[in-house]
């Protein structure tokens, strides 16, 4: 170790921005109302999403939050009313340019709200902390049909297969649709997103729904009400319509640790006290979480989580 | 041969790809939120100079290459083969052939040390250090006084190379000269 690495990677600059961009948060959440809530960070049980792996502490065994999402939906089930929070999740990636084991969150929900006004509210906020303007907003489907010219809900493995080899350089098999849908969307689509101001994708495909609500689109296909933001070709936050329904959410929890077992990931321990708290009533609403330090990395014009965090 | 799994992925790496070795430039992790994880790789084929870029799935993993490189000593070329020899006391020769030579031909000098790239045992190239100094073999006579500003010249060095020089360079005055960018840097005492 070189004697000059003690020295923190984030610069005084970033610092300083950070305690502004909180300060302007608490004060937009504040003016509207939206209680600041503070839930546990470690849990005896563990998000079952089987790309995302989590970080479990060694005695006692729990598990460091992936998001406060569970925790926060808890608190709408006693009756919080609109609440947000900045958290620190943790999750058990590789490291990167734009990938951090452990990141700062903003994640709220609104009752009473569906998807389309809460990306309102997110425009709103941005336009508060960081003055970015929306530029538009576009389904999963249209954004695949622009940039790669095809229907991400009609095309077969086969054809993706072979576009994704084109344009990625990929060059093994992927056997599983929603991959190679992952691998376009991060490698070639991503990018263009978000240029001139904020991009919305929204309407994922339904195999894509993670917690959010599904539905039909004006073709018939099913589509899982959830959008991702994006500026300046980076992933932002993603939010969902709320998934409601106790059983359902129990039998995605059930097919996310199949999912596990056919990846040879690790089963984990489901959170039954959210289903317990859905199947007592958990009200209609939408909810979102916003990477802060990519934030923060894009209005400080940086490259690098690192000169943040 | 080890085999890296793209977590271990670090600039530098040799693996091999494509039934090449190769060198890992650059190596990016991209992930949505909700998605699969997939390493945006640049890699060096080491045998052709060629840069490739390659995706992976997160976790896949590549063979290692067996890619050493060494310093060695020039010793000299037989036209067919040029020689050169471990500088770790081994006295080990090695034999590169006209390939793994071609880029490095301008600046090899006896005596002068190189890194040789070794594969399997063979040698894959040769590379000069940054800079090297040859003596001027041929060039027009210089002109007394012009120590500084003013045109240039072409001269010709001991290993063949033609480089542009200032004006008041002599034959016989040795030259450092940038093998990057094959430039003449300053003449140095005899």
């Amino acid at each position: 170790m070189k004697l000059s690495d003690w020295r923190p990677t984030v610069s005084l600059e970033a610092i300083k921005l950070r305690a502004e961009l909180y300060h302007k948060i608490r004060g937009f959440f504040l003016q509207r109302e939206v209680l600041e809530v503070d839930t546990a960070v470690l849990s005896s049980s563990a998000t079952t999403d089987p790309n995302i792996e989590s970080i479990q502490t060694v005695n006692p065994k729990l598990f460091l939050q992936t998001s406060p999402e569970f925790a926060m939906k808890r608190l709408l089930a006693i009756g919080s009313g609109p609440i947000f929070q900045i958290a620190k999740a943790f999750r058990n990636e590789e490291q990167g340019r734009r990938h951090s084991r452990e990141f700062a969150m903003l994640e709220w929900y609104r009752p009473g709200l569906d998807y389309h006004e809460l990306m309102d509210e997110v425009v709103e906020l941005m336009q508060v902390v960081a003055g970015w303007k929306q530029i538009e907003r576009i389904t999963y489907r249209e954004s695949f049909l622009r940039y790669l010219g095809i229907d991400p809900h009609c095309i077969d493995i086969a054809e993706l297969t072979t576009l994704a080899k084109q344009q990625t350089g990929y060059q093994s098999s992927i056997d599983d649709k929603d991959a190679l849908l992952d691998l376009l969307m991060s490698h070639v689509i991503e990018a263009q997103l978000g240029q001139d101001g904020l991009t919305f994708i929204y309407d994922y495909p339904a195999s894509q729904c993670a917690l959010a609500k599904v539905g039909l689109d004006q073709w018939g296909n099913p589509v899982a009400r959830r959008f991702e933001l994006y500026a300046k070709g980076v992933e932002l936050a993603n939010g969902y319509q709320e998934l409601t329904d106790w059983r359902e959410q129990e039998r995605r929890f059930e097919q996310d640790n199949r999912i596990r077992r056919s990846r040879k990931l690790p089963e984990l321990p489901i959170d039954k006290h959210l289903i317990a708290a859905l199947q007592q009533g958990m009200p209609e609403c939408s909810g979102v979480a916003l990477g802060l330090d990519r934030l923060l990395m894009l209005m400080l014009g940086s490259g690098s989580l690192e000169e943040v965090i | 041969m080890a085999s890296y799994s793209t977590n271990e992925f670090r600039s530098g790496l040799k693996v091999m790809l494509d039934g090449d070795p190769c060198s890992i430039l650059e190596n990016e992790f991209v992930k949505p939120g909700k998605g699969q994880a997939f390493n945006r790789v640049k890699l060096r084929n080491l045998k052709n100079g060629r840069v490739w870029e390659r995706t992976f799935k997160s976790g896949d993993s590549l063979e290692g290459a067996d890619v050493m490189d060494r310093d060695m000593e020039y010793l000299y070329t037989d036209g067919e083969f040029w020689h050169f020899m471990m500088t770790d006391g081994s006295y080990e020769q090695h034999a590169a052939d006209a390939k793994a030579v071609e880029g490095s031909l301008d600046w090899l000098k006896e005596q002068d040390v190189y890194t040789v790239t070794l594969y399997n045992g063979a040698v894959l190239s040769v590379s000069p250090p940054n800079f090297v100094e040859l003596e001027v073999i041929e060039t027009d006579p210089g002109l007394k006084g012009d120590t500084a500003q003013g045109g240039n010249k072409p001269a010709t060095l001991s290993t063949g190379a033609v480089v542009r020089v200032p004006l008041f360079v002599n034959i016989g005055d040795v030259l450092k000269v940038d093998t990057r960018t094959g430039e003449y840097q300053n003449r140095v005492g005899k």
